[in-house]
């Protein structure tokens, strides 16, 4: 059953740049296409590539909001592009790579290699009592609330866009960010994890951490999973001070 | 020309990946993984219901064992299964789902006393033990006589994966991230590693390796309609292919989630209809009970999937302006339950479907969703034609699926041969024997080879689009290769995807950079992808019963006199435009389980011949031992301990059954 009524054109402003090509430099290009039912912008990027334009670069994976492949900056503000819809934009849409993370061409960034840099520095692993568990024996308990709050933290799907909306990230590049924070959050809360805050200070207690923070939080009004980052950064920050009064 | 060398060559950053480079870091190798995409965005990550490992924590999961997840698992395979590797699976699943546990996986835990679930559509007051408390807990899925799979909310494989990346970066594995293996280096008879290309700056390195691993999951994208992520285009079981010497096992299996949304195809997890969901038509009957009195909307995959659109045919579809769908309606386990253990699925309706869950029905209709077949290998996860090739995971052919998956138990795949499969690699790495000796003019035979293939499709006179073919393969897999399949269809799929793939060497790319190029990525893809699509089409094709997720309606029943044996293809020529397929027959001699009925679905089949005496044998084994615990009367139906790495022998001790 076709839909009869009339679909809108769009238009994309797309921020073109390859640096692998020393030729070119960074423009807009402006690509027209008639948006469909329930068209997202996974949709509208991979027809645009197919029909108009085969060398755009983009990313996607799950394209369905799990993975953390497709953050970009969508009319100015970072969000995950695989699940806009079109409707709930107006016809002129702009597109951007995000912010602070290396360009790899066009709208994909190296997220890949800012994370696993942030995940080393952090040490963003349980590190536990023991190496070697007895795996034949009945797991150790944990309380079930506990066990959901930790999940809840750990649903950082490292996407970027908290970093690419971070005034502090713009300016220090060692800044580890609302993504590192809440990792670190995430493993304060658990105890199978053996560092405490004294480890932790280590790692945040200074402006590459925690203290780097200026508290605009544009972080927790991007994250697309809706993390709690505004009250894990202040709540962090309160344990690193008291730490760092010692 | 660059080569890198190291003991232990990864394919793929997921689960399986993963795990297996670690178990062979830590036995003292080198390792380097390959993956398309940074590893904590592999498609393990879509993973939501959960994992099945029989703890049996849960009072609905009392009882559970080793026992009962091989029975439900061989029965889900519709006897397609390797058994000895299902008893390897399920004897170390507990382990693997606890060591998860330690690494710091937050699995949802139980709660000790009365809690509200929905059972058959009704409210039910079930009362957790107290001793219980705080262990995991485990949902009820399809397939299973337990509820046995452990779960983080729906977001199981999420949490999973973030711990084994990491677990993978506190080991200092290299993940070289947006890399793709294009051919796997090889002299007939031993691999020595794989051809890879940069996808950022289009360089071709070779990576030379003792020990070279296929984890590269599934092949959902030869598929037009797929639950699967956009990466999962099969190439690792391509590459496998054409070596020619590597063989792919039962790649007709193909299995279709019955709730993919309609029309985009994402996932809701099995895990709605686990927790109490149920299956509604236009008239908002719950029509499963009427085809499935036994299991209802929890008997396996491909039943419930061939049962709804076997219903849509009947014209009892509702309509939406994309076409017939059917309702997956989860209002009447509530907001709560939804909001706290349904939470993707609550997300995944409001941005792609504008529906709350919670008050509203899902539209649904099944997609295609696992690749049961795979590069084949022995139990060690080692091809047994091509030495130093190992595969694990959705990619692979262990075989412990057959012909269909139950849900729950891929990811658990992944972790437990990753495991297992590790360990194995660090043995064959540890053998003076296997050390390599190449000479590095082979390596670049193999460099220059593939460069010239790019070459071709970037400055060649091709004409023909890889979006055009790729398009029309995957509307033939839908159309013609789907749920229900016809000889007559089949053929027409089979003659058309071969003219694709003819057409698929004139491919050429409009946009010449050599580097980072999207549309040639698509192009080489593709013509990969059509040799793998045929081998599915003619697999199934030549397969002339139905089994499993393999439905052909012009041969509805299982025939295990004639077919009870694993599909292999090989395709030893580049020039050949189908497959080479051999049969290996399986063993109901050997067999713990004789094939029967599964429980669910049709109970026609036709018998073995030597099934009536190996059943008769195995009653008699039992009735000789009924005084004898589980694990003797196991050993004398079917040894298999032997196959397992010593590290990951032993019993799994339970609330009920301490040791």
């Amino acid at each position: 059953m076709a839909d009869e009524t009339a679909h809108r054109k769009l238009t994309l402003d797309i921020l073109r740049y390859n640096p692998q090509d020393p030729d070119t430099a960074p423009r807009m290009q402006r690509y027209e296409l008639e948006e469909a039912d329930s068209m997202t912008l996974f949709i509208a990027l991979n027809e645009i590539r197919e029909k108009q334009d085969a060398s755009l670069q983009f990313d996607f994976v799950c394209r369905a909001g799990i993975c953390g492949s497709c953050g970009m900056m969508i009319n100015g503000r970072p969000g995950l592009a695989c699940r806009t819809l079109t409707e709930q934009l107006g016809t002129e849409i702009t597109l951007a790579p995000l912010p602070v993370f290396e360009l790899i061409g066009d709208l994909s960034v190296n997220t890949g290699k800012w994370m696993r840099h942030m995940s080393e520095r952090l040490a963003t692993w349980v590190h536990m009592k023991t190496a070697d568990v007895d795996l034949t024996r009945i797991e150790e308990g944990m309380d079930p609330a506990l066990a959901e709050q930790i999940y809840l933290l750990d649903r950082c799907i490292e996407c970027g866009c908290c970093i690419a909306a971070c005034g502090t990230a713009r300016m220090r590049e060692d800044f580890v960010g609302a993504a590192g924070l809440n990792r670190l959050a995430r493993f304060r809360l658990d105890p199978r994890d053996t560092r405490d805050d004294a480890a932790y200070y280590e790692l945040i207690g200074d402006d590459s951490g925690v203290f780097g923070c200026m508290s605009l939080l544009a972080c927790h009004d991007v994250c697309p999973k809706d993390l709690p980052l505004q009250t894990q950064i202040a709540f962090l920050r309160r344990k690193m001070v008291v730490r760092g009064l010692k | 020309m660059r080569i890198v060398y190291t003991d232990v060559l990864v394919i793929g950053g997921g689960l399986a990946g993963l795990r297996m480079g670690i178990g062979a870091k830590r036995r003292g190798h080198d390792v380097i993984i390959l993956s398309l995409v940074p590893a904590k965005r592999s498609h393990s990550k879509a993973a939501q219901g959960g994992m099945q490992a029989s703890l049996g924590n849960v009072i609905k999961g009392q009882g559970d064992n080793e026992d009962v997840h091989f029975e439900d698992t061989v029965r889900g395979s519709d006897w397609g299964a390797d058994q000895r590797v299902v008893r390897m699976f399920v004897n170390t699943a507990p382990k693997a789902v606890r060591e998860l546990a330690a690494w710091g996986v937050p699995w949802s835990r139980v709660r000790k006393g009365d809690r509200q679930v929905i059972i058959n559509g009704q409210k039910v007051t079930i009362t957790e033990r107290d001793e219980a408390h705080g262990l995991m807990a485990q949902r009820d899925f399809g397939g299973t006589k337990k509820w046995r799979t452990c779960y983080v909310s729906d977001g199981t494989g999420h949490a999973m994966i973030t711990v084994m990346a990491d677990q993978a970066i506190a080991a200092s594995i290299p993940v070289h991230e947006r890399t793709e293996a294009l051919a796997l280096i090889h002299d007939g008879g031993r691999c020595y590693g794989a051809v890879v290309r940069d996808l950022i700056t289009g360089e071709l390195i070779a990576y030379v390796a003792k020990a070279t691993a296929i984890a590269t999951g599934g092949a959902g994208v030869l598929y037009r309609v797929t639950t699967n992520a956009v990466i999962c285009e099969g190439i690792g079981h391509a590459i496998a292919l054409e070596t020619g010497v590597a063989a792919l096992g039962n790649m007709e299996a193909v299995q279709f989630h019955p709730t993919g949304i309609f029309p985009a195809g994402i996932l809701v997890t099995e895990g709605c209809r686990g927790d109490g969901g149920l299956l509604k038509d236009v008239d908002g009957h719950r029509f499963m009970p009427d085809y499935e009195p036994e299991k209802k909307e929890l008997a396996s995959r491909d039943v419930v999937s061939r049962r709804m659109e076997e219903h849509l045919a009947k014209g009892k579809g509702a309509k939406n302006r994309f076409g017939e769908h059917l309702w997956l309606d989860i209002t009447l386990l509530g907001e709560h339950h939804i909001k706290h253990n349904l939470r993707e699925v609550h997300e995944i309706c409001h941005y792609f479907l504008g529906v709350d869950p919670a008050k509203e029905w899902i539209p649904v209709r099944p997609a295609q969703h696992y690749t049961m077949g795979g590069v084949r290998t022995n139990s060690t996860g080692e091809s047994p034609t091509l030495k130093g090739l190992f595969a694990a995971g959705e990619a692979a052919c262990w075989d412990m699926h057959g012909f269909n998956r139950l849900g729950g138990n891929s990811v658990a795949e992944t972790v437990v041969a990753g495991m297992i499969v590790g360990e194995f690699i660090g043995d064959f790495c540890d053998r003076s024997e296997n050390t390599v000796n190449i000479p590095t003019a082979v390596v670049q035979g193999y460099l220059v080879r593939e460069q010239a293939k790019l070459d071709t499709m970037l400055n060649g006179r091709g004409t023909e689009s890889a979006v055009e073919l790729r398009v029309a393969m995957q509307q033939l897999m839908t159309a013609k290769v789907g749920i229900f399949r016809r000889g007559k269809d089949l053929e027409e799929a089979v003659d058309e995807l071969q003219r694709l793939l003819v057409r698929s060497r004139n491919i050429g790319v409009r946009y010449r950079a050599g580097g980072a190029n999207p549309e040639l990525v698509a192009a080489y893809r593709t013509q990969k992808m059509l040799k793998l699509a045929l081998t599915v089409a003619y697999g199934a094709l030549v397969r002339t019963e139905s089994r499993g997720a393999h439905y052909r309606e012009d041969y509805p029943r299982r025939n295990d006199a004639e077919w009870l044996k694993r599909t292999l293809a090989r395709w030893p020529n580049e020039q050949d435009t189908l497959p080479t397929l051999t049969y290996e027959a399986l063993d109901v001699k050997t067999m713990e389980l004789p094939p029967g009925w599964r429980g669910y679905g049709t109970r026609d089949y036709i018998d073995h011949l030597d099934t009536p005496a190996r059943q008769k044998e195995v009653d008699t084994i039992k009735a000789n031992l009924v005084s004898a615990d589980r694990f003797a009367v196991q050993q004398a139906l079917m040894p298999y301990e032997g196959l397992l790495p010593g590290r990951f022998r032993g019993r799994n001790e339970r609330i009920d059954e301490r040791f």
